[in-house]
């Protein structure tokens, strides 16, 4: 330990929440500081405070929440008790946030160049070539490409991480002491999240900025953190060095988290009895054209002759960024969207050309889980009447649908007594088993899994996958499961297909793919995974 | 904006999760819902009850008692050749009738042109935008026209329904019916563009349920809300515009009362008897205030979009 005095330090932090809210307060007791050039992450699940406790450093709780007790130091001042005017001045010059979202964080109707000038003309009296020279140095420190042209443009024309980049810059242009990282690769891809922290990394290092990082990746945490503090129920459960949280975690909580990370290793599975496929794609393609009156029309070939099949008992995982494809070709399987060209053979039917009125008898035969569980159920109808809508929509009657869907609910480890419940009465994990329970009832041949487990806390991502592979192996399903993270793919895949911008760049056995990647891009993409140094997944070893 | 996302992200995990279904329950608590309800509610009763109210025929003429002021007593001779006094609590008009029966019986009129252009515009236009909002190659034809319809103006349309028709009530609710629809269209059909793409609705769709049933049952419920803020509007406006067109003596005919009537009449007296146009425009002010404050307070407690947060 050093005698250098933190950039940050909260004591006793206590913020109370309105009365009627599932506790009474959304921070209770935070203790924790940053040191000048530390980076501290703060780990916890949806609901664990950690926003608030970032929201509250820089005086930007809504007024609902209030500080009970507890101070908040940047630098020896209590931000808590600061006016306005002071908090105004202090931000972006001591301390300063970078957000999640880039997109709605920047102003889409200023261009770039005169959102970070605005911070200039803010807080320093920099003449217009002063600053100009220096918003082009920070742009080409935070290693944006061509800063010069970049400068005036609008932040729609750049992308995801590029605009991160310009946020990056706009929170360091004055050098603060300390910066707040609100979850900012969540939105990114793997690849470009890699280029993200490890900018973050070298600037905070080069500036001895303190970082306070917030994320609810134990994988990012492994790749940045030099101490970590999970929390939970607004409750601190474990504060120290990275290695050792990762490695040897103290708190029973912080132990089941970790433990739920799934693991970068396939799971071991047994080979699947070769068959006839249930779902056979051949050549399947989907361009989407735009036409103008002005300008030539332009085809996206949003999937590019897509040959994969699934066999009974078998999940084929989908991995691939945003835009490669891989929904897309879910989609078109699910008959959400229709193919171009390409066929789609449900055991020996094709489905891929039909009309939608002959469709119809196929539909039960394939249906899909969504990734959002807060919108994939409508929240005017109960979750009973969602489940027994397809069963009754292919003839049988209420009460058979309504036993059916009883059952279901137990499978998927619910009480049947909630079938008369809304759905905002569940939590999202919860109303992912609801969905689950849906698309069973119609006893599909095939489920796809369309980021099914994304949307979910890790504690709660790894029951759903249990679940998930609970049903495939009991009712012998195929299962299609799209997934962007390849932890998860490599824990419930079979085989795996990686797709890169709308074509299968690789496609063969878990265990080969992760053991041996051979395309450039699948070897990219894991070479991005975060936290690889980690052996996650496994309960850790008792001290 | 995004710190704002993510922090409501959590505290939305904390805080109990926002109660949609209660939107009604809480609407009734609302002080403007309250105070335009109960406003409108007076006013459909005294349209209703409009012959128990003390008031005399309103069509009667009385050449004797012409352009009195307010409080003045006539004698007049009933159906039965009786003389008897009548009293005038708000005058009389150039040709002796009683405003104050004038203007009680012609809240019926202005209510019922604005309730039931509400309802039409609201019934037609629900119709139109759940189709051209679900269905996009229709989307194109019927917006167009829609974008036709919006280019008619309410009082030239009526002008021309009477020429081609008669003056009467179903004149001037087609009139005002009319240009309406495109409104209610528009908003349908944005609220459907938005609910078509939630994955509950193709969820539905993989489920195999049809389409007609889709519509009814995944995304109708979504557009009420808005609609029946909408239709408070539509109701006021409509009030105003048949008042527009009585005045101008193009909307219902001048033996039945209407609060434009009435005030048509009174304008070439206004500066003798500013009555005649005084009361019916409080009575009209107040029941269009009534129904617009209704429409904010539904608007603030209904459309999520607009209520308060945390």
């Amino acid at each position: 330990m050093t005698a250098t005095p933190p950039v940050l330090e909260i004591t006793d932090l206590a913020i109370r929440l309105p009365a009627g809210s599932d506790r009474t307060r959304a921070v209770d007791g935070v203790s924790l500081s940053v040191k000048p050039g530390e980076i501290v992450c703060l780990v916890g699940e949806s609901g664990s405070g950690k926003s608030v406790i970032a929201h509250s450093v820089l005086g930007l709780l809504p007024r609902a929440l209030t500080a009970e007790r507890g101070s908040v130091r940047l630098e020896g001042e209590d931000v808590l008790a600061a006016s306005p005017d002071r908090l105004r001045a202090l931000r972006c010059t001591r301390m300063s946030m970078v957000f999640q979202e880039p997109m709605t964080a920047l102003n889409p109707v200023m261009s770039c160049g005169r959102q970070i000038d605005e911070v200039l003309q803010e807080h320093t009296r920099l003449d217009a070539q002063q600053r100009r020279t220096k918003i082009l140095e920070i742009m080409a420190q935070v290693r944006l490409p061509e800063p010069e042209r970049l400068i005036d443009t609008y932040p729609h024309q750049l992308s995801g991480g590029q605009r991160q980049r310009i946020m990056i810059a706009m929170a360091l242009i004055l050098e603060p002491v300390l910066l707040i990282a609100d979850e900012p690769t969540t939105a990114l891809d793997v690849t470009t999240q890699a280029q993200i922290l490890s900018l973050i990394r070298d600037l905070q290092r080069q500036r001895g900025t303190g970082v306070l990082f917030i994320t609810h990746d134990f994988g990012v945490v492994a790749e940045i953190a030099d101490r970590v503090a999970v929390l939970q129920h607004g409750k601190l459960v474990e504060l120290g060095e990275t290695s050792q949280v990762l490695r040897a975690p103290v708190h029973p909580y912080t132990k089941m988290l970790i433990a739920s990370v799934p693991s970068m290793i396939p799971r071991h599975r047994d080979a699947i009895a070769p068959g006839e496929p249930v779902l056979r794609t051949e050549k399947l393609t989907k361009t989407y054209s735009t036409t103008g009156f002005f300008q030539a029309a332009r085809v996206v070939r949003a999937a590019d002759d897509v040959t994969l099949s699934v066999g009974r008992g078998e999940t084929l995982g989908i991995v691939g960024e945003s835009g490669s494809g891989k929904s897309t070709v879910a989609r078109c399987i699910a008959r959400l969207i229709d193919p171009s060209s390409g066929a789609i053979y449900l055991h020996r039917d094709e489905i891929g050309q039909l009309s939608r009125a002959r469709l119809r008898r196929h539909r039960k035969r394939v249906q899909i889980v969504f990734q959002d569980p807060y919108r994939s159920l409508n929240p005017r109808r109960s979750v009973g009447a969602s489940i027994i809508e397809g069963p009754m929509n292919y003839g049988l009657t209420h009460d058979a649908a309504l036993a059916r869907a009883r059952q279901l609910m137990e499978t998927v480890k619910l009480d049947p007594a909630a079938l008369d419940r809304f759905p905002h009465e569940f939590s999202g994990g919860q109303r992912q088993r609801i969905c689950i329970a849906r698309a069973l009832a119609m006893e599909p041949d095939l489920l796809i899994a369309d980021e099914a487990v994304s949307a979910l806390d890790v504690s709660v991502q790894a029951q759903v996958l249990d679940l998930l592979d609970h049903i495939r192996k009991t009712l012998a399903l195929a299962m299609l499961f799209i997934t962007h993270d390849l932890r998860v793919a490599a824990q419930v895949c079979d085989r795996v297909a990686v797709m890169h911008r709308g074509k299968v760049v690789e496609y063969g056995p878990v265990g080969q793919i992760f053991g041996d990647p051979q395309h450039a891009h699948t070897r990219e993409l894991f070479a991005a995974a975060p936290g690889r140094g980690y052996a996650f997944g496994v309960a850790p070893a008792q001290k | 904006m995004s710190a704002e996302r993510s922090l409501d992200a959590e505290i939305g995990e904390i805080l109990p999760r926002p109660q949609r279904l209660n939107a009604f329950g809480r609407a009734l608590r609302h002080k403007g819902v309250i105070f335009g309800a109960m406003i409108l509610a007076l006013m459909i009763i005294v349209a209703l009850a409009a012959p128990l109210l003390g008031t005399s025929n309103p069509t009667k003429i009385d050449p004797t008692c012409r352009n009195k002021g307010p409080n003045v007593e006539c004698v007049t001779r009933n159906d039965a050749g009786q003389r008897v006094p009548v009293m005038h609590w708000m005058g009389t008009d150039s040709l002796g009738r009683d405003v104050y029966s004038r203007v009680i019986y012609g809240a019926r009129v202005s209510l019922m042109v604005g309730i039931s252009v509400a309802a039409i515009a609201i019934a037609i236009g629900l119709v139109i935008g759940l189709v051209a909002g679900y269905f996009r190659w229709l989307d194109a034809i019927v917006m167009r026209l829609m974008d036709g319809l919006m280019a008619i103006p309410g009082i030239l349309l009526a002008i021309a329904l009477v020429a081609v028709w008669r003056a009467g009530l179903p004149a001037v609710i087609l009139a005002i019916v009319v240009p309406e629809i495109p409104r209610v269209v528009r908003l349908v059909r944005s609220v459907v563009l938005t609910i078509r793409e939630e994955p509950y609705v193709e969820a539905a769709i993989s489920v195999g349920t049809p389409t007609p049933l889709i519509l009814i049952r995944h995304v109708l419920p979504n557009t009420l809300a808005p609609l029946i803020v909408q239709g408070t509007y539509i109701c006021a406006s409509a009030m105003l515009v048949e008042a527009i067109l009585s005045f101008l003596g193009i909307g219902i005919p001048p033996e039945t009362p209407s609060w434009g009537n009435i005030m048509a009449e009174g304008r070439t007296l206004f500066r003798v008897t500013p009555h005649n146009i005084l009361f019916p425009g409080i009575f009209l002010g107040l029941s269009v205030l009534a129904v617009n404050i209704l429409g904010d307070g539904l608007r603030d407690t209904l459309d999520p979009r607009l209520s308060n947060r945390v």
